[in-house]
């Protein structure tokens, strides 16, 4: 919060400070306020549908894919969610997942085929946990609130240093002081301009990076099992794809950096999620329990006593939280479809989803059959018998 | 009026308005506990209308299993029956049913044929999920309760608590005589 706050406090001293070297600090404060509550409005009435196209998603529902949805309806009670969030599927074989919706009662929660395919349940409920944590913890709504702020800060900065620049220091009928004052001021407003955007923009990933923790604590506290995201991190870390669909916008909805292959470094100050190696030490050191207080001495104990990094209304008054049992009951427990019956699973059901007709065929082969074909019988190719489209 | 009426008048409106803020919370915890309590219900249902699909699918290829196919049917019937009827009727009869859905399925693994079967799959991933569901709205509604008895006994809420009788929720906890010394709360009986 006291980042947030730190935001906004640039944006009201760029503005006053725009203002004053145009003649009235007030107007200027005005004016800052205005251009940030339309970028609001743009941004609040823009819908989660352009950022779920732009990432090809596919919507699914309970029948489709019963493991995913399932997950998602589990983590939905764990986590007091009021209303069950729309489930999407990439179909990308990077590995990623990502949560949006500024309100919690109208989210939705995407994960590509290629991380559906690869994890176990534990390890999915691990990141879907994480996902419904940012909607729950409203961080979609914040992170968007932040760079509304940005994008005022960099907009004002960028015309205010041109108006500024333009208008040589001529024009200025103002009435107190002398000429020196105005200089003062002018230089100020200078370096204001120059060093805001700067600033804010480091402000903006800092938030972005603790907001992560935070999402990782509360997914551990929801599942009672943080080893259960700490190796769906694990294997998260060992990819090598990149995703084809991320960019500026959306890079810090996702569960790991979608820029880390392009050489944007994890511990960078740039970077929108902390390293995932010390995300999954952090997950591993939590011995004592899965409460948010857990979470935060796991994270001291991996840095050697750095400051506390959950907010403060996270800590306050939670109780002792008990770990689940280390073997869950194996009769009740579906046997864990292996890699290959998930792959399986996951693209039978984007075949379905994109027109193609399933036909099974007696040798065992799964024929996918494309709507437009045209022919009214096709023959297996691996046994020759004919089928009817 | 003079100054110290205005300074007056302004305490106690805040004083007003910090009371509001602090009742307003006070029942949406207490309501959410009531909802996550019905949450808990609503799971239980959704397992015994589970059970009588399961029982169809497996009994074709499990002959020589009538015994534990019926304990799984008259477990459910009991269960059914026990809504309404208590929390410790009830956590009883849900109890046993889990007992009984162990059993079934632990026999389940004698035969590879039914373990084959897609529509046998299908059930038992939403036995897992009806499971693992029954058990989170258990833990939602003990943090729950966790935040809402929070509220009521720290400072300052308490005094409004105190003030307009919120009382203490009560968590949930099913404690069979077999598993008292287990720290863990579960359903679960020992396996015989």
């Amino acid at each position: 919060m006291i980042l947030v706050a730190a935001m906004g406090i640039l944006l009201l001293l760029i503005g006053y400070g725009l203002g004053l070297a145009f003649g009235s600090g007030i107007a200027g404060l005005v004016i800052a306020l205005v251009v940030w509550a339309i970028m609001n409005l743009i941004a609040y009435f823009q819908g989660d549908s352009i950022l779920l196209s732009m990432s090809k998603a596919i919507k699914i529902g309970p029948d489709d894919h019963p493991r995913l949805y399932n997950v998602v309806e589990e983590m939905k009670i764990a986590s007091g969610l009021p209303k069950m969030p729309d489930v999407y599927i990439i179909d990308d074989p990077a590995l990623n997942a990502f949560a949006t919706g500024r309100d919690p009662s109208k989210a939705s929660v995407a994960i590509t085929s290629g991380l559906l395919e690869k994890l176990n349940r534990d390890e999915l409920e691990g990141v879907i946990g994480h996902e419904m944590s940012h909607i729950k913890n409203r961080d979609v709504l914040l992170m968007s609130l932040c760079s509304v702020i940005l994008g005022t800060i960099v907009i004002l900065a960028w015309y205010g240093s041109r108006a500024l620049i333009f208008s040589g220091g001529g024009s200025r009928r103002s009435s107190k002081g002398g000429g020196q004052g105005q200089l003062i001021i002018f230089a100020v407003a200078i370096i204001l301009m120059i060093l805001a955007p700067i600033i804010a923009q480091l402000i903006y990933f800092a938030i972005s990076r603790k907001r992560e923790y935070l999402a990782d604590a509360s997914s551990a506290l929801y599942t009672r099992y943080p080893e259960g995201l700490a190796s769906a991190l694990e294997k998260i870390g060992t990819s090598t794809y990149q995703l084809k669909t991320a960019n500026d916008a959306t890079a810090p909805m996702y569960i790991a950096n979608p820029y880390r292959k392009q050489g944007r470094a994890a511990a960078d100050l740039s970077s929108t999620h902390p390293p995932l190696s010390e995300r999954i030490r952090i997950l591993r050191a939590m011995a004592g329990g899965a409460s948010y207080a857990d979470y935060d001495n796991a994270y001291q104990q991996v840095h050697k006593g750095g400051a506390t990094i959950m907010p403060a209304a996270a800590l306050a008054g939670a109780g002792a939280v008990g770990l689940r049992a280390a073997a869950p009951e194996a009769a009740l427990k579906e046997p864990e479809p292996t890699r290959v019956e998930r792959t399986r699973q996951v693209g039978d059901l984007l075949w379905q989803k994109s027109g193609y007709k399933i036909i099974d065929c007696e040798c065992g082969t799964r024929l996918k059959v494309p709507s437009n074909i045209g022919k009214a019988t096709v023959k297996c190719p691996h046994c020759g018998r004919t089928h009817n489209v | 009026m003079p100054v110290w009426a205005f300074v007056i008048i302004g305490i106690v409106v805040v004083l007003l308005l910090w009371f509001v803020f602090i009742f307003n919370g006070l029942v949406r915890l207490r309501n959410q506990v009531k909802n996550a309590w019905a949450q808990i219900d609503v799971q239980l249902k959704r397992r015994h209308d589970l059970i009588p699909n399961l029982v169809q699918t497996v009994q074709g290829y499990m002959q020589y299993e009538r015994a534990t196919l019926e304990a799984v049917t008259k477990a459910r019937n009991v269960a059914q029956q026990a809504v309404g009827q208590g929390v410790g009727a009830q956590a009883k009869a849900e109890g046993e049913l889990s007992g009984a859905l162990t059993r079934l399925l632990a026999v389940v693994e004698r035969y590879p044929d039914l373990k084959a079967n897609q529509n046998f799959l299908a059930l038992q991933e939403q036995l897992t999920s009806t499971e693992n569901k029954i058990s989170f709205s258990r833990q939602f509604y003990n943090d729950s309760v966790l935040n809402y008895n929070n509220k009521t006994q720290m400072f300052p809420s308490n005094i409004v608590a105190g003030m307009t009788g919120f009382k203490q929720g009560e968590f949930f906890k099913v404690e069979e005589a077999a598993e008292r010394e287990v720290p863990k709360v579960s359903f679960e009986q020992p396996k015989p």
